[in-house]
C-alpha cells in the first residue's frame, strides 16, 4: 500500500463543499503535482494531508486520509507528530519574526532534538560536534545547503529572516521544512511569488529532493508540473477529475482536463 | 478635473488641520504648565514631603505624590499586564471559540468606556464593606481593574494582526499552541504588546476619580501596602483649587511633573519596543 492513501475524503467550509469524495494513492518518493484553476479545492486538498484544516473555522472533513495506515483526521491521532512527518511550504513564505538561523533551529528545537539526534539526522560524525549549540550551528548549515541558501546568508546567519528577499525567504522556508526531517513534503504553489531565477532555484530543489522525500506540489502553472511531475491530479470544482503518471497530459480523456492543459479555463 | 483638485486639496487641507491641533494642543499644554508650574519646580518640591503648613504655602514638596502615583501606577500596570497578556492570548482562535470571543471582546470594549469614577466608588463601596481603608493596595487594586479593559483590548487588537500563515508556519513544523503563541505570536506582536502597556500606564498615573476613595491622600510617603498615599492628579487638583497663589504655582508644577513622567515613559518604550522589533515581519 502507498504511505499516503485518500479514502472518501469530503471537506466543507461550512455548507460549501471544497473537496467531493476523494479516493487516491499518492506514490511514493516522487513529486505529485496537484492541478486545476483557481477555488478548485488544490490548496484544501493540501491542507487536509497534514491537518491544517483544524486552524479554519467551520471547516468539516468527512473520511480518511491514511499516512502509514493511519488515519490523520482521527481526534486521537497524534498531530505533532504528522506535522513532523508532513512538512508545509507556503504559498507565501513566511519568516518566523527571529533570525535566518533561529528559523532553521526552530522546528529541531521545539522537538527537543539533542546533540545525537542532530548529528545523526545530518549524517555527521559522532564527534562533529561537542555541544548541541554546535551540533545545531551545523545543522543550520547543512539545510542552508540543501535549500541552496548557505552561500548567500552564511556571513549574516545572525540577521533577521525579514531582510531576506522573497526568493531567498523561500528557501529559508525549505530549508526550515526540511530541518525537521519530514518525509513528505507539502507545497502549495511555492514558486508563485517568485521571480523566475528563484523559481528555477526552487525547482531544482525540488528535483534534488525527491530522492528522499514524497512531494505533493501545487502549482497553477502548467509548464512546471510538465517540468517537475511524476503523477498528475487535476481537480476541477473540488472534483478530481483526472490522475495518472504525468504523461497523461498529453492525452487528456476528460474534456475538462483537456479545456485545462489547451488553456481554455486556467 | 477642476472639482477633483479641490478634493485633492481640501483633504490635504484637513490632515493638515488636525496635524496642526494635535501638535498644537501637546505644545499648548507643555507651553502653559511649563509657564505657570516651572518656575515653583526645585529640587525642595521634587524630592521632599509636605511640611507643616504646606497647603498655605509653607515649605516642602511634592515627593509624597509623586512616589505614591509611581508605586500606583507601576503596582496597577504591573498585575494589570500578568492578568491582560494571558486574557488577550486566549482570544486567538486556538483557544476561544470565535463566540467566547467575541462575547469577551465585547464586555472588555464595555468596560474599557466605564468611566473611572464608577470603578472608583465600586471599589470603595467592596473595601467598605470588607473593612479596608483608603490604601495603596486598595488603589493599586482599582487601577488594576481600570487598565485590564483597555490593555486587554489593545493588545488583543495587536495579536489578531499576526499573519495566519505565520502560525500555519510554526503548526506546520509541529510546534504546539503555546509553542506558536510565545515564539511567534509573542515576538511579532511585541511592539504593540509593550505600546498596550503604556497606553494603560499612562492611563492609570493620570487618574484621579478612582484612587480619590481608594487610595486616599497622605503627605507621607507610604511605606507599607496598608498606608494611604498621595497622587498626583489628586495633588494637582488639591493645590490649583487652592486660593493661595504659591500653592497654585505648585499644583502647576506638579501637573507639569505629571506630563514629564508620561511622556518619559512613553518613550522610554518606545525605545525599548524598537530594539525588541528587529525580527518583526512587516
Ligand atoms: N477558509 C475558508 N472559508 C470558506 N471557504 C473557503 C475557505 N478556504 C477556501 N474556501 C473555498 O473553498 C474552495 C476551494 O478553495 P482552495 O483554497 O482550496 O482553492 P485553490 O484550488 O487552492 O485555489 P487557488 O488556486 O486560487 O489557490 C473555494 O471555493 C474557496 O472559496
Ligand atoms: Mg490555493
Amino acid at each position: 500500500m502507498s504511505r499516503i492513501a485518500i479514502r472518501n475524503l469530503t471537506v466543507r467550509y461550512g455548507k460549501h463543499d471544497a473537496l467531493r469524495n476523494m479516493n487516491l494513492d499518492i506514490p511514493d518518493g516522487k513529486i505529485t503535482v496537484i492541478l486545476g484553476p483557481s477555488g478548485c479545492g488544490k490548496s484544501t486538498l493540501l491542507r487536509s494531508l497534514n491537518r491544517l484544516t483544524d486552524l479554519y473555522d467551520e471547516v468539516s472533513v468527512e473520511g480518511q486520509v491514511l499516512i502509514d495506515g493511519e488515519n490523520i483526521h482521527d481526534p486521537r491521532a497524534d498531530l505533532l507528530a504528522l506535522r513532523k512527518k508532513v512538512g508545509f511550504l507556503p504559498q507565501r513564505p513566511f519568516p518566523l519574526p527571529m533570525s535566518i538561523a533561529d528559523n532553521v533551529r526552530f522546528g529541531p528545537r521545539i522537538h527537543r532534538m539533542t546533540r545525537e539526534d542532530i548529528l545523526r539526522q545530518i549524517g555527521a560524525p559522532a564527534d562533529a560536534a561537542a555541544s548541541r549549540h554546535a551540533a545545531m550551528d551545523l545543522l543550520v548549515e547543512h539545510y542552508l545547503k540543501q535549500a541552496g541558501l548557505w552561500e548567500e546568508v552564511r556571513d549574516r546567519l545572525h540577521a533577521p529572516g525579514a531582510n531576506l528577499s522573497i526568493g531567498q525567504q523561500q528557501r529559508l522556508a525549505l530549508a526550515r521544512a526540511l530541518a525537521v526531517e519530514p518525509e513528505v513534503i507539502l507545497a502549495d504553489e511555492p514558486t508563485s511569488a517568485l521571480d523566475p531565477i528563484s523559481a528555477q532555484l526552487i525547482e531544482k530543489r525540488f528535483q534534488a529532493l525527491k530522492e528522499k522525500y514524497t512531494i505533493i506540489l501545487v502549482t497553477h502553472v502548467l509548464r512546471q508540473a510538465r517540468r517537475l511531475a511524476d503523477y498528475v491530479i487535476f481537480l476541477y470544482m473540488g472534483e478530481m477529475v483526472e490522475h495518472g503518471p504525468a504523461s497523461f497530459l498529453n492525452s487528456p480523456r476528460d474534456p475538462r482536463t483537456r479545456a485545462y492543459v489547451g488553456g481554455e479555463i486556467s | 478635473m477642476l472639482y477633483r483638485r479641490i478634493q485633492e486639496w481640501f483633504f490635504r487641507a484637513l490632515m493638515g488641520l488636525s496635524l496642526v491641533i494635535v501638535l498644537g494642543s501637546l505644545v499648548a499644554m507643555l507651553g502653559v504648565l511649563a509657564w505657570r508650574g516651572i518656575g515653583a519646580i526645585s529640587l525642595e518640591v521634587l524630592f521632599q514631603t509636605p511640611k507643616g503648613g504646606y497647603y498655605l504655602g509653607g515649605g516642602g514638596g511634592i515627593a509624597n505624590a509623586i512616589v505614591g502615583s509611581l508605586y500606583l501606577a507601576l503596582g496597577g500596570t504591573v498585575l494589570a499586564t500578568v492578568l491582560s497578556l494571558p486574557l488577550a492570548l486566549a482570544l486567538q482562535r486556538e483557544y476561544a471559540s470565535p463566540r467566547l470571543a467575541r462575547l469577551t471582546r465585547l464586555t472588555l470594549d464595555v468596560l474599557a468606556g466605564t468611566p473611572s469614577i464608577v470603578y472608583g466608588v465600586l471599589a470603595f463601596v467592596i473595601m467598605v464593606r470588607i473593612g479596608m481603608g483608603a490604601s495603596l493596595i486598595g488603589g493599586i487594586l482599582t487601577l488594576t481593574v481600570l487598565m485590564l479593559p483597555i490593555m486587554t483590548c489593545a493588545m488583543a487588537e495587536v495579536i489578531a494582526l499576526v499573519p495566519r500563515e505565520m502560525k500555519e508556519t510554526a503548526y506546520g513544523l509541529g510546534a504546539t499552541r503555546w509553542e506558536s503563541t510565545l515564539a511567534v505570536v509573542v515576538r511579532q506582536s511585541l511592539p504593540g504588546l509593550i505600546t498596550a502597556v503604556l497606553l494603560a500606564f499612562g492611563r492609570g498615573i493620570g487618574d484621579a476619580a478612582s484612587v480619590l476613595f481608594t487610595a486616599g491622600f497622605s503627605d507621607r510617603i507610604p511605606t507599607s501596602l496598608a498606608d494611604p498615599t498621595a497622587s498626583l492628579p489628586l495633588a494637582v487638583f488639591f493645590q490649583i483649587g487652592s486660593p493661595v497663589k504659591e500653592v497654585q504655582e505648585r499644583g502647576y508644577a506638579s501637573a507639569l511633573v505629571l506630563l514629564v513622567l508620561v511622556l518619559l515613559v512613553s518613550v522610554v518604550s518606545r525605545l525599548i519596543g524598537r530594539r525588541f522589533s528587529r525580527h518583526v515581519i512587516r
